[in-house]
């Protein structure tokens, strides 16, 4: 059942407020920090009383603003947007909590402006989350880049600011450069902006223009990392953890998954694709990028950058789910959304926490830590087996499916890509579980290569506080639970995907 | 043309008071001494011309072509003037535009102006009334007048209160260009009175009004004469490329309250709109490919200029040559996207040219200089106007949620139904305006303070924030209410778009 209700926009107005809230209690530290916590509750409140209507297939939407007679900025909540804002605001709330103990709650302006746009980017999110048409979704798409840049380069180094100028050349040129053009271009051949499951294209649209606004799109939403638009996933690594786990579980990277979904599912069809040939042009594409990726993830010593290149890979898992073009694989794909997120976000806590307590950065540092921090270590292990894909966790659901997907579509080379790509990363995983774990401690620098500071920390290694381990078993957890109940989730995918 | 009077609408004659009411504000400025004095009598006047122009918005009717709160009175009735007043679609904003521009400009040299005051303030409410003037005149030689007294305003203060050390030489580069262009503006004018002497239904008589001369056509032949007459002056105002060479010298040495008005009311497309799309409308067709090469050209060379730039004055130049380009593209597409997109653009510029240029004022007394090399770091000293600066520069890179996304979008959709991939082209400038912004943007608001000036520098004042704030609100609130200005130029947009193409209007119409 469609109803038209106001709900989708307070969803977005909460995170507004929360912002809001942060800057009026700017110098009432930890009042400021929990202005997000609670915004990110509201949220989801707000989120979970669409659900009931989004599992009957139907929508929740309103109209905010007209631009011409058909083009309007408008929010459309469906069971997809649904599950992508869900996600969000659960992890808002625990990155909030996390950054708390992460980065202190010191009344400094710098923290002020973290808090403040961590709350703007979940707006962003919502926004494109429950975008209705092509054009609500640039908007909120491009404010996304914009807003989570102060968080790239807040440390404020010169590294820093590097990186997070890649980040957003990256981001901000393929989206001019490429995704407003196949929007413009899909408008022309299409005549509509708006969303509609099966696609909007005519059945006299030239193929040769359909297959190039394709390709742009692929090209301009470089938030889902395919190959050739990765790099400003490894140059935003220099932002400090919980940054990355907004960029690599909550927001960013989801949201430019989610624009392919809704680009391939609404806009084209999967049935239009199918015809042009394009599925396997995008299956090439992310075979291609995990095969890539995870070599590279296994050269690499740097946790950061590992996880890095681990997400560049994992995210076109979800891309090749869809590509397929079967049942199977968009479940898949959707499925792994969120539990890429709860995994990747459980290893990036995890790899802050080691970092809290040791000032470690690299893989080979952490021998034998698993004694020193067996919280964290047993937290890195369940989000390891979540993206490596083995039982019981929810990354092992999502790889059945993908691997059904590929079965049922008879992509039998994807299947292949999914199975070496599944040994690289176990490869690369379980080296560093079975150092941390099983090897004997040995002399580390005291303060790690990470400390600039170098031998003026203790060398005694012990747990953070509750708010870094709390945040970080709490999503080891849900990660365990979705790979042993996945049903409730899997049910409100079934609708998502049509 | 119908009109509506401004007797039936208000009750009283609300545009000559607007245009007036500048001149009275002036003549008691001449009665006061006091300097704290003289500035709040200046802005007051401001404000009420504000507040009167923001009844005109909310009091016109809307989904309508008439023109409206019309006054006239005669003139010289034997060559068929009169003095007459009146707004459509296309013009309308631009009153109140012109009103908050003056209120910005009052506020943002609030402190900064120290030399003369008293007449420095004469001199922008005189511009104002002939801007006003400019914006709500439809008698043709009155249009003409008002165009001409802007430049006296204009001259004095580029050569009294400029920044720069030729000042004198950018006022007289910009106003030789400006005669040239105004003569070939009042032959156009003149060519256009009498072909309707001509027409069947004139009775003999000249006429020089707008309403009077768009329901009667002219003849092919002396369309394309007017249209290069008119065309010719307008491109020298806008500036559109080749005819923008009084651009930069004119920012980089003039005042900055002289440069919004140069840089942020882009008189030159509102001409087209008002007269050269609506009076000689073949002609415009016919050439409309001349336009688009220009217009393309412009958008690129801008950008590209603008791109090796370390002024920001300078910088700023070069993007209004760029922008002005977008805006004819826009027209050149003859269609309602495009015709749309580029009057939404040229009231975006009015507040996002304006906003660039107050930050290089506010950044030129901070750091005595908007030379790139000089800055560096800005942003830890004055984090109020680095904000500003940054919704600036997202508007001019035309960002969706900014004022500057909707009028670039409705160009580019206008322009790719009528010329097709050549557009393209068109859309590589946006990615260009973004890396020269935001470039500048970083070089000048981060990183490293550089300098003691930098190290020194203090915040924006009261008076400035005000200012800021209005424009970084309107920025944003149209960005995500484009509506709110398209709804009133939607039904005069379709009806230029109908003399344009007059076929297809047939065409629809089986």
């Amino acid at each position: 059942m469609d109803v038209s209700s106001l709900t989708p926009l307070f969803a977005l107005l909460a995170p507004l407020l929360g912002a809001a809230g942060v800057v009026l209690l700017r110098h009432r530290a930890p009042a400021r920090e929990l202005c997000g916590v609670v915004a990110g509750i509201a949220q989801l409140g707000l989120v979970a009383t669409m659900v009931p209507a989004v599992r009957a297939g139907g929508t929740v939407s309103v109209t905010l603003s007209t631009f011409l007679p058909e083009v309007s900025i408008a929010l459309r909540a469906d069971a997809l947007g649904v599950v992508l804002a869900g996600t969000a605001a659960v992890l808002w709330v625990l990155t909030t909590l996390y950054a708390m103990g992460y980065l202190g709650i010191a009344p400094e302006p710098a923290l002020t402006r973290f808090h403040a746009c961590f709350c703007l980017t979940m707006a962003a999110t919502v926004g494109v989350a429950f975008s209705a048409n092509l054009i609500t979704l640039y908007l909120f798409y491009e404010a996304l880049t914009v807003i989570t840049y102060p968080l790239v380069t807040h440390t404020g180094t010169a590294e820093a600011t590097r990186g997070g100028r890649r980040y957003l050349a990256y981001q901000l040129g393929s989206g001019i450069a490429f995704l407003l053009p196949a929007i413009v271009l899909t408008y022309i051949e299409a005549g509509t902006f708006d969303f509609a499951p099966g696609g909007i294209f005519g059945s006299d649209a030239s193929g040769a223009l359909l297959v190039i606004i394709y390709v742009l799109y692929l090209l301009g939403i470089a938030k889902a990392a395919l190959m050739p638009v990765h790099s400003w996933l490894p140059a935003a690594m220099v932002a400090p953890v919980p940054v990355s786990a907004l960029l690599h579980a909550v927001a960013v990277v989801n949201v430019g998954v989610f624009s392919v979904l809704r680009v391939v599912l609404d806009v084209f069809g999967s049935d239009l694709v199918g015809e042009l040939g394009l599925g396997v042009l995008t299956l090439v594409v992310a075979s291609v990028t995990i095969l890539v990726a995870s070599v590279y993830a296994l050269r690499l010593d740097n946790l950061k950058g590992i996880l890095a290149y681990s997400t560049i890979g994992q995210l076109s898992y979800m891309i090749l789910g869809v590509a397929l073009l079967s049942p199977g694989g968009r479940t898949g794909a959707v499925l792994h959304l969120v539990g890429h997120s709860f995994s990747k976000i459980t290893l990036f806590f995890a790899v802050g926490s080691v970092y809290m307590a040791s000032h470690r950065t690299l893989a080979s540092e952490l021998r034998g830590i698993g004694r020193q921090l067996p919280w964290t270590m047993a937290a890195f292990a369940i989000g390891a087996l979540s993206i490596i894909g083995l039982p019981p966790t929810v990354g092992f659901v999502a790889k059945y499916f993908l691997f059904l997907g590929a079965v049922e579509a008879g992509q039998w080379a994807a299947l292949l890509v999914l199975s070496i790509s599944t040994l690289l990363s176990a490869g690369y995983y379980l080296r560093i579980l079975r150092s941390a774990l099983f090897d004997a401690a040995v002399a580390v620098p005291a303060g790690g290569s990470g400390d600039a500071a170098g031998l003026l920390r203790a060398p005694t290694v012990t747990e953070s506080g509750a708010l870094v381990i709390g945040p970080m078993l709490v999503t080891a957890a849900v990660t365990l639970l979705l790979g042993v109940a996945p049903g409730w989730l899997l049910d409100l995918i079934r609708v998502s995907i049509g | 043309m119908n009109e509506i009077t401004a007797a039936e609408q208000v009750g009283f004659p609300i545009l000559s008071t607007l245009v007036f009411l500048p001149v009275v504000t002036m003549v008691a400025l001449g009665f006061t001494r006091n300097d704290r004095a003289l500035r709040r009598v200046a802005l007051a006047g401001a404000v009420a011309v504000l507040a009167l122009s923001l009844l005109v918005t909310v009091s016109f009717r809307r989904g309508a072509t008439d023109f409206q709160f019309a006054e006239q009175l005669p003139w010289v009735e034997a060559i068929g003037l009169s003095y007459h007043l009146a707004v459509d679609g296309v013009s309308v904003l631009f009153v109140p535009l012109t009103a908050l521009l003056v209120v910005v400009v009052m506020l943002s040299s609030w402190t900064a102006v120290r030399y003369q005051p008293k007449a420095y303030l004469m001199a922008v409410l005189a511009f104002e009334t002939a801007a006003i003037g400019v914006f709500t005149a439809v008698d043709l030689i009155l249009f003409f007048v008002f165009w001409e007294l802007m430049l006296i305003p204009t001259y004095v203060l580029i050569k009294v209160w400029g920044d720069g050390s030729q000042r004198g030489r950018a006022a007289l580069r910009y106003v030789l260009p400006m005669l040239l262009g105004s003569a070939a503006l009042l032959v156009g004018f003149i060519l256009l009175g009498v072909s309707h002497r001509s027409a069947p239904g004139s009775g003999g008589a000249l006429s020089f009004d707008l309403l009077v001369l768009m329901d009667s056509p002219v003849p092919l032949g002396s369309q394309t004469a007017v249209f290069f007459l008119l065309a010719f002056a307008f491109a020298l105002k806008a500036p559109m490329f080749p005819f923008h060479a009084w651009m930069p010298s004119t920012l980089l040495e003039g005042p900055i309250g002289m440069a919004v008005f140069l840089g942020g009311l882009k008189m030159g497309v509102f001409g087209f709109l008002r007269f050269v799309l609506p009076l000689v409308p073949d002609a415009f067709a016919a050439w409309s490919w001349l336009v688009a090469v220009l217009g393309v050209t412009a958008v690129l060379y801008g950008a590209l200029i603008a791109l090796v730039q370390s002024n920001l004055r300078r910088l700023l130049a070069f993007a209004s040559v760029s922008h002005v380009g977008l805006a004819m593209l826009g027209l050149s597409s003859l269609n309602a996207q495009g015709l749309q997109g580029a009057l939404f653009l040229i009231v975006n510029l009015g507040l996002v040219s304006t906003a660039m240029l107050l930050v290089a004022g506010f950044v030129q007394q901070r750091a005595g200089s908007t030379e790139v090399a000089a800055l560096g770091g800005l942003a830890q000293r004055t984090p109020a106007l680095a904000t500003f600066a940054l919704v600036a520069c997202l508007g001019a890179v035309a960002l969706p949620g900014t004022s500057g996304f909707p009028g670039e979008f409705l160009i580019l959709l206008g322009a790719f139904r009528a010329h097709g991939w050549p557009a393209t082209i068109a859309i590589m400038t946006v990615i260009l305006a973004a890396a020269y912004t935001l470039v500048f943007f970083e070089r000048a608001f981060h990183g490293r303070i550089r300098s003691t000036i930098v190290e020194a520098a203090a915040d924006l004042r009261p008076h400035e924030t005000v200012a800021a704030g209005i424009l970084g609100v309107a920025i944003v609130a149209l960005g995500f209410f484009p509506a709110a200005v398209l709804d009133y130029s939607s039904e005069s947009v379709d009806d230029l778009v109908g003399r344009l193409n007059p076929a297809s209007t047939v065409a629809a119409d089986d």
